[in-house]
């Protein structure tokens, strides 16, 4: 990549380093700002990163899955974006691989993650 | 039209205030040395040529250096003449004064930025006209999915109308996009970001327009 394009996308390195480091297999709380009419409010999001996508580039995004009321509900969001307040990093997870997809076919037990120490 | 002369970096994102991420391209852009300035009495109109990019001595002809050593400057790859430069930057306008982007541009402007598009080859319609392509890949078709159909009538006219959409060379044309937006100017580098995309490879030459 060219230097003068890093040189633009350095800006945005401050940002992300306000955010704690997390990965795949680690379970983290994002809290978002939603703009309801002239209101804003910050909204949870509590789960399961399943994967980090263009890591390094100011269009990296990560996607999180919980389990709602019996459902499961999973969000991509930029981490660059200013609608996100903070993230706190609840539980890291061990984890052997990089896109945890698997998760979407289990369930319950079967969808755990040990943790790492 | 005021404008300046820069190459193309490349292209990267950025959020704005509201949290929505804009495709970006970033533009070198100037300084520009003014190598000439045309009016009415001695040209018949008012314009102004700018030149960027540096050129090797070497590979310079004897005019153009003759050229460029009236405004006082080293040889420059392109250049580039901009009509009705002048009305409002008439102090700035002077044979040999360079022209940075500052001089031109600020942020949240809308400007026009005109390139040569990514040369394709010898491509069919679909790629070149957009076309459709002939319908369904089954009931009994197999080599025409990408065909362009008729090309015109029978015993009259005879002929294949002039200008009809046919395959052929593709790209590698002046492309003009229009009302890009200034994201953000690093004067000190010579460098903006514009929202959107920019005809034309890497580290070739586009022109920004007001």
């Amino acid at each position: 990549m060219s230097e003068l394009i890093k040189f633009v996308e350095a800006e945005s390195k401050a940002v992300k380093e306000k955010l704690p480091a997390f990965g795949a297999g680690d379970t983290i709380n994002v809290h978002y700002k939603i703009k309801e009419g002239n209101k804003e409010r910050v909204q949870q999001f509590q789960g399961t990163v399943l994967q980090v996508r263009n890591q390094g580039s100011n269009g990296e995004t990560f996607t999180v899955r919980k389990i709602s009321s019996g459902i499961a509900v999973e969000r991509i969001f930029p981490i660059l974006s200013p609608n996100i307040e903070k993230i706190d990093l609840v539980r890291r997870g061990r984890v052997r691989r990089a896109r945890l997809f698997y998760l979407r076919g289990r369930k319950g037990k079967a969808a755990r993650i040990k943790e790492k120490l | 039209m005021p404008g300046i002369i820069g190459r193309k970096i490349g292209m990267t994102s950025v959020y704005n205030e509201e949290g929505k991420n804009m495709a970006c391209t970033l533009i070198e852009a100037g300084p520009c040395v003014v190598t000439q300035v045309k009016d009415k009495e001695s040209d018949g109109y008012r314009a102004v040529q700018l030149a960027y990019g540096e050129r090797k001595e070497k590979n310079t002809p004897k005019a153009l250096k003759g050229h460029f050593a009236k405004a006082k400057t080293t040889p420059k790859s392109k250049i580039v003449e901009f009509r009705d430069f002048r009305e409002e930057f008439e102090d700035k306008v002077k044979l040999g004064n360079s022209i940075s982007l500052d001089d031109v541009f600020v942020e949240q402007d809308f400007v026009d930025v005109i390139g040569t598009s990514k040369g394709k080859g010898f491509q069919g319609v679909v790629k070149r006209h957009g076309f459709g392509g002939v319908g369904q890949a089954t009931h009994g078709q197999h080599n025409r999915l990408r065909a362009p159909g008729a090309i015109g009538a029978c015993s009259f006219p005879s002929r294949v109308f002039k200008g009809l959409k046919m395959a052929g060379r593709t790209g590698g044309e002046r492309v003009k996009v229009i009302n890009l937006k200034v994201v953000k100017i690093y004067s000190d580098k010579n460098l903006v970001l514009v929202n959107g995309p920019v005809p034309g490879a890497k580290n070739s030459y586009v022109i920004l327009e007001k």
